[in-house]
């Protein structure tokens, strides 16, 4: 079985600023998300407390709500839980006086319903909460630079360029997503986004590689010829990696549970903008930073050439 | 011809089989267990074997053994529940001679064991239990080595006839010293630069001298406080008896401890935090305790006070403190019936006890219990108020209560009772926090994550269903597409699987729920490195080459991109070691290593079972792609 059976190279690279446009306004749509709704930071990040209680009956998040700002939990947070029977309960550092504060939040809510039972607690000061958030944004700021000079020493700089200016913008269309939803952005789904910056910029290497390859085996054509000859012969392996990829995220975002769902969730659109960007944004900003045949067909470096 | 040499496909072999012997464990998963061993290090017999069966038998606890395991008896269970009511049975039936400790036995067969096979240690996220990370409060810790170091200071001095007019520490940490004239400087200073290196040494006007500590003292001292923590917070939650605990050091001063299992949370709470003490002072029976309240305490003495709120006026030298008790357990007082804890002090302890109890027959004797607290300090709103530097500022708070001041009847020696301690439960506390020993400096609790175990579960068993399912629809959709090459692409991933966990239990890994999704990730990434194989040796029976030279080709082509596109995530997983914690450590060191045992199955095993399919066939018109 064959999806892609393509003899003609198909023009990518005419529509260039086509797709680039388009995927600028993405762009813009993920950062006007972050600007104005910010992104939704879990425990983690901001610190406080969170409580998950297991209810013998479904229960209704404004209930317990009312329930707790009644007794002193003014900033409390509710919301169901993966079923509506489960509930999780959110309190700022500030409400946390007192150590036995989830003990007198369940007794608060066992009144309601003696079945209640505590799941889990986590509390995280504000301290290590900060913390977290620093060395997050200092992960990404080194992921990306480790990568840039990688491909700088491997390919070439205009290369390295292109791979991470499609992945920053990979990065922030997930980061959008999570702004425009309000969906909780904890450690976990950082771990993903660093993820993602890694596996897009996997693939912007495999059509680069291609690229490479066209230049030193084709001698005729233009640099957009040759960049549209690798997409194409590269498309087929594309998306069937990324189909059967996001097969076992899909499989992890309906199965994985409420943990998992935003880790899978990071990846699920991680992947779709990957491929896009990948194929649609690195390679023309490639191709407008100049690149040509004496770029990269050797003068000194022959030894590095592939068989 | 596309054969590899047989000493190639040997060790390809080799090394999946020893993957799956090592990854074997893993499936067995462990029983819940109660230890049992004698106090004293003396091993347990037969007899109490028999006894512990009966004792379980007898409340109708379903158990699956009970063995001989080293020098005690070890009862497995097939529930978490049962482990604990039977622990706390057993522990009551058996009496003080024993003690009984919770624990996590491995279920799976001795001769995988012999092999050195261990299963993967569970995450708290998949067994359930409390993770604690503590700060250590290094201001308070240096603040106890100088106060410690002002007072050596003034005795030396004093020793060597060298008048001070002030020797007094300020609260940022200074000492300050003043003499009456230059010669008392210079001895001070000599003498300084002999015996206390640890002080920087300044002049100051009016014949005085400031000392504070050297970086390379600030830097030794809170080393040692966190080692003396950790030691101490090791002793007390092996008293506990928690079953795998795990109490690590993160960074400069901060301690990790992972109590699995444990539902008490306010007991571990309680006595991982507590940094308590014991000082014995004389009490000073000639002043009035009324005089001492209303306008100040005779010189050398201070006021404290006792459970009950009421003054009593100690010395303030203290004659020894918890330092040298070495051991402490409870008892009941045969004539009263209250509770008794029992002290047996180390030779400096008794020596001090022997010489100040022979003197002062008739005196009274004090127990002072010390306790430092820290906590936030906080506003009328309770708002935590921050310092200049925008830090919260934590207040610590030392509670000292006087628990008992007996009349000296007779010379003590080595060992002696504390009365007067109100309650059975208050009086075991005391037992347990002086034998576990002071902490160096208080903690304070700064992140707390408690999973309750029906999640612990209910996450294992997503994690694994969502793992299943993903990899066997990949195996069903390359089978459909790349047909024959699909399916050997098939069983090189579970292969990738098989030695990934293999090599996460080798290194006692602990796998947590991300580190789950990071397995997951990789079966869904490596399967990249094969489509890429898959698609080459495709394009190159489209550019007409014969099926063999496709498949070789194929490889190599492939070979490259394959390297330096898993190379970028490699980089990204590595850097997510280095600045992650905790969970997202077991995501990044899964990615990391996912990469690696994928680029050998996707390559290697794949290349060898293609080989052995299609390698030996000299005429092969068609190949199944």
């Amino acid at each position: 079985m064959e999806f892609f059976r393509i003899t003609r190279d198909l023009p990518f690279m005419r529509y260039a600023r086509t797709t680039v446009f388009l995927s600028l306004i993405l762009f813009v749509i993920a950062v006007a998300a972050l600007v104005a709704r910010g992104l939704n930071l879990n425990v983690d990040f901001t610190g406080g407390t969170v409580i998950e209680v297991q209810f013998s009956k479904p229960t209704s998040p404004s209930a317990v709500r009312r329930l707790l700002v009644a007794n002193h939990y003014k900033h409390a947070r509710v919301e169901n839980y993966g079923t509506a029977s489960k509930v999780l309960i959110r309190l700022p550092t500030e409400a946390t006086k007192s150590k036995a504060l989830a003990v007198s939040v369940l007794r608060l809510v066992a009144a309601r319903d003696p079945g209640a039972s505590l799941r889990s607690v986590e509390y995280v000061g504000p301290e290590v909460g900060s913390e977290l958030a620093n060395q997050g944004a200092l992960a990404l700021l080194f992921v990306a630079l480790g990568i840039t000079i990688y491909l700088t020493l491997r390919f070439e700089w205009r290369f390295a360029v292109g791979a991470i200016i499609a992945t920053i913008h990979d990065v922030v269309i997930v980061l959008g997503v999570f702004a425009l939803f309000h969906v909780s952005f904890s450690l976990t789904v950082l771990a993903a986004v660093l993820a993602v910056l890694g596996y897009s910029v996997n693939d912007t290497v495999v059509v680069f590689d291609r690229i490479r390859e066209n230049f030193r085996r084709m001698r005729t054509g233009t640099t957009a010829d040759i960049i549209d000859s690798a997409i194409t012969r590269t498309l087929s392996r594309t998306i069937m990696t990324h189909l059967l990829t996001q097969m076992m995220v899909l499989s992890m975002l309906f199965l994985g549970g409420p943990v998992l769902f935003g880790f899978a969730l990071a990846m699920t659109v991680g992947i779709v903008v990957g491929t896009y960007g990948s194929v649609l944004v690195a390679s023309p900003i490639v191709m407008w930073l100049g690149l040509t045949r004496e770029d990269l067909v050797p003068r000194k470096s022959a030894a590095a050439e592939r068989p | 011809m596309n054969q590899y040499p047989w000493w190639k496909n040997a060790l390809i072999g080799l090394i999946v089989v020893l993957g799956l012997i090592y990854a074997l464990p893993n499936l067995y998963g462990d029983n819940p267990a109660v230890e049992i061993r004698a106090a004293h290090g003396a091993a347990v017999d037969h007899a109490t074997l028999v006894r512990v069966r009966e004792i379980l038998a007898g409340a109708k606890l379903p158990y699956k053994r009970v063995s001989h395991v080293g020098k005690g008896v070890q009862v497995r269970f097939s529930r978490a529940g049962v482990q604990l009511r039977a622990r706390d049975l057993i522990s009551q039936k058996l009496g003080p001679g024993f003690r009984t400790a919770l624990a996590l036995a491995p279920a799976d067969p001795s001769w995988l064991r012999a092999l050195g096979a261990q299963p993967m240690y569970l995450g708290l996220d998949l067994r359930g239990g409390v993770h604690f990370l503590l700060k250590v409060d290094m201001h308070a810790a240096l603040r106890k080595a100088l106060v410690e170091d002002t007072r050596a200071l003034r005795k030396a001095l004093r020793r060597h006839h060298i008048r001070y007019r002030e020797a007094r520490l300020d609260r940022a940490g200074m000492l300050h010293l003043r003499f009456r004239d230059r010669a008392q400087v210079r001895a001070a200073r000599s003498l300084m630069a002999r015996h206390f290196t640890d002080l920087a040494v300044t002049s100051a006007p009016h014949h005085g001298l400031h000392a504070v500590l050297t970086r390379a003292a600030i830097l030794g001292k809170r080393h040692y406080a966190l080692e003396q923590n950790l030691t101490a917070l090791r002793r007390r939650v092996n008293e506990l008896g928690v079953a795998a605990p795990v109490i690590q050091q993160e960074g400069h001063s901060r301690i990790v401890v992972e109590l699995p299992g444990v539902e008490d949370i306010a007991r571990a709470k309680e006595i991982l935090g507590r940094t308590a003490t014991l000082e014995i002072h004389m009490v000073d029976g000639k002043d009035s305790v009324e005089r001492a309240v209303s306008s100040g305490p005779p010189p050398g003495t201070r006021v404290y006070h006792d459970r009950h709120g009421q003054p009593i006026l100690l010395y303030r030298r203290v004659l020894y403190s918890g330092d040298d008790i070495t051991n402490a357990s409870t008892g009941v007082d045969p004539q009263s019936g209250q509770p008794v804890v029992n002290i047996t002090l180390n030779g400096r302890g008794a020596a001090v006890n022997a010489r100040v109890t022979r003197r002062n027959v008739g005196q009274r004797m004090a127990v002072v219990y010390v306790e430092v607290q820290s906590h936030l300090k906080r506003n009328d709103q309770g708002v935590p108020v921050r310092g200049p530097d925008g830090r919260r500022v934590r207040v610590t708070r030392k509670i000292e209560q006087v628990i008992t001041a007996p009349v000296i009847r007779e010379p003590l020696g080595g060992s002696f009772q504390i009365t007067g301690i109100g309650n059975v439960r208050q009086a075991r506390n005391l037992a347990l926090l002086l034998r576990a020993g002071a902490l160096a400096a208080p903690v304070s609790i700064i992140a707390e994550r408690t999973v309750g175990p029906s999640l612990g579960a209910a996450n294992i068993a997503r994690g694994f269903y969502a793992t299943l399912f993903g990899f066997l629809a990949i195996a069903v959709f390359m089978a459909i597409y790349y047909r024959v090459f699909g399916l050997l692409a098939a069983v090189a991933l579970a292969s990738n699987v098989v030695l990934l966990v293999a090599v996460l239990s080798i290194l006692q890994a602990t796998l947590t729920l991300p580190g789950i999704a990071g397995i997951a990730l990789t079966v869904g990434m490596a399967i990249d490195a094969n489509v890429l194989i898959f698609e080459r040796i495709r394009e190159e029976l489209r550019n007409k080459n014969t099926p063999q030279a496709a498949i070789a080709t194929g490889f190599e082509r492939a070979m490259g991109t394959i390297v330096d596109s898993n190379m970028t995530t490699l980089i990204a997983g590595l850097a997510l070691f280095w600045l992650g914690s905790g969970s997202v450590r077991g995501f990044a060191i899964t990615l990391c290593l996912g990469i690696l045992t994928s680029l050998f199955s996707a390559i290697l095993v794949t290349r060898a079972l293609v080989n052995a399919v299609y390698g030996r066939r000299r005429r092969l018109a068609h190949l199944g792609i």
